[in-house]
């Protein structure tokens, strides 16, 4: 690699780094906008004890479900976890631990640790079991919680385009919590569909800045859906 | 006659106004889109990412990258736009979004609810439900009044882990609309043909009856 171009060839230099008990932070809402090449990776690297943040943990065989197969998680950090037999059982088990966080204060727990700030107060999830233990503050008459900020050793991340300096485009929903998660792990690798040359994405289109970016990998995707439904058109 | 669900959601659908950004639950709520009243126009929510979500895509149209919070397919509709989950939840949890729909267990007359775990049961998680039912400006719950083996969902207090507290303020049952406020269920309206005794004994919580309580319209 030379100056900003952070492609890089390989899945397995693309995941280089990944040691056992750290904490990776996933893109992807459901089965849509997940790096498929990098989870494939880390199932073949075997890292165990990790611990993963994402909103949920895929399905049984697809998406992070796969990391559960070879109990490679030891704890999910997400926000629904409904889609998955095995993440069942290994949770009744006690092999798995969950930490359930309300969707928006995930995203912004991303958001925050990206952003350097430790910590933010939210109403959401005040006088819940999600706020109990935790600081509480009121401002202008209303109750907030203090929910902490969080940051990944890895950030593995789904884009559309990118260009070879890291600037990424997303496409349609696939964004979700992808340019969050970008922001917030100590090495971003992005998977992306096209790899083009600097200057070629329009600047101010740009979703995720190259800054946030550490390698960019060329991926291929199945893109599976998780519910198809249609109507009969008009 | 309790409401079927298409009712409730119909009635539901009369709470819209002109303009409104609208997040609509899982389940009935979301049958409620059906029923916009056909002189006004909302725009709906999803909170993965999408404002202006259409109908579901024709087999031509299906694209894996267009899902919505439940995580079907999806269109968008002339208008709408795309963007990320904090975007997403700062428009929520920021009072942007106008209404919210959705169901619950348990509502209690502090308008507190409990709508996304029941201990015993396997968790699944609250998605973005507590983040709703804290900012969104106005909430409608709906479900119905009782459980299948006839027990009150209405309550002096909510037994179950709650997704919220005291922000609940409009509730529609397959019997009745309520409104939440001054630590009392008051009775707006009844589903035509359901007495005002029947909604007194299937309401656990205080219920308030003042005047004359008129029957819905649903058209």
């Amino acid at each position: 690699m030379a100056g900003f171009d952070k492609v890089v060839t390989s899945y397995a230099d693309a995941m280089h780094g990944l040691e056992d008990n750290m904490t990776i932070i996933a893109g992807g809402f459901g089965l849509c906008g997940i790096p498929e090449g990098l989870i494939a990776e880390v199932k073949r690297m075997g890292t165990k004890g990790l611990t993963v943040v994402s909103n949920n943990c895929g399905v049984d065989g697809f998406g992070l479900g796969v990391l559960l197969e070879d109990k490679q998680i030891k704890k999910m950090v997400s926000s629904y976890v409904g889609e998955n037999a095995l993440f069942e059982k290994q949770l009744l088990n006690g092999e798995l631990e969950v930490e359930l966080t309300p969707q928006g204060t995930l995203a912004e727990k991303m958001r925050a640790g990206g952003a350097g700030i430790p910590a933010f107060y939210t109403a959401t999830g005040f006088g819940t079991p999600v706020g109990e233990g935790k600081e509480s503050r009121q401002f202008n008459g209303r109750d907030y919680i203090l929910e902490e900020a969080i940051t990944g050793d890895f950030a593995i991340v789904k884009a559309w385009k990118a260009d070879r300096y890291g600037n990424c485009m997303y496409r349609h929903t696939a964004m979700n919590f992808n340019p969050m998660a970008a922001t917030a792990g100590k090495i971003t690798v992005v998977e992306v569909e096209e790899i083009v040359e600097p200057g070629e994405l329009e600047p101010s289109q740009i979703h995720t800045p190259g800054i946030y970016v550490d390698r960019v990998i060329q991926g291929s995707f199945e893109k599976r859906i998780e519910r198809l439904v249609t109507s009969k058109g008009a | 006659m309790a409401l079927t669900r298409d009712q409730i959601a119909m009635r539901v659908a009369q709470e819209f106004q002109d303009g409104d950004y609208v997040n609509l639950g899982i389940g009935i709520p979301t049958l409620a889109a059906n029923y916009v009243p056909k002189h006004i126009q909302v725009m709906l929510q999803s909170e993965n990412g999408l404002l202006g979500m259409g109908p579901y895509p024709t087999e031509d149209q299906v694209d894996a990258d267009m899902i919505n919070a439940g995580k079907e397919t999806v269109t968008a509709s002339t208008g709408a736009s795309i963007f990320n989950s904090a975007e997403s939840f700062a428009m929520i949890r920021g009072g942007h979004v106008d209404f919210t729909v959705l169901g619950a267990f348990e509502v209690d007359v502090s308008g507190s609810i409990a709508s996304w775990m029941i201990p015993g049961k396997l968790i699944k998680g609250m998605g973005g439900a507590m983040d709703l039912v804290a900012g969104a400006k106005n909430i409608i719950v709906t479900m119905t009044h009782a459980d299948k083996h006839g027990n009150s969902k209405l309550l002096p207090s909510c037994t179950l882990p709650l997704t919220g507290v005291n922000c609940i303020t409009r509730i529609i049952t397959d019997l009745a609309v309520l409104e939440v406020k001054d630590n009392a269920f008051h009775l707006r309206e009844r589903a035509p043909g359901v007495t005002i005794d029947e909604i007194k004994e299937k309401t656990a919580g205080k219920l308030v009856v003042d005047g004359d309580i008129p029957e819905m319209k649903l058209s």
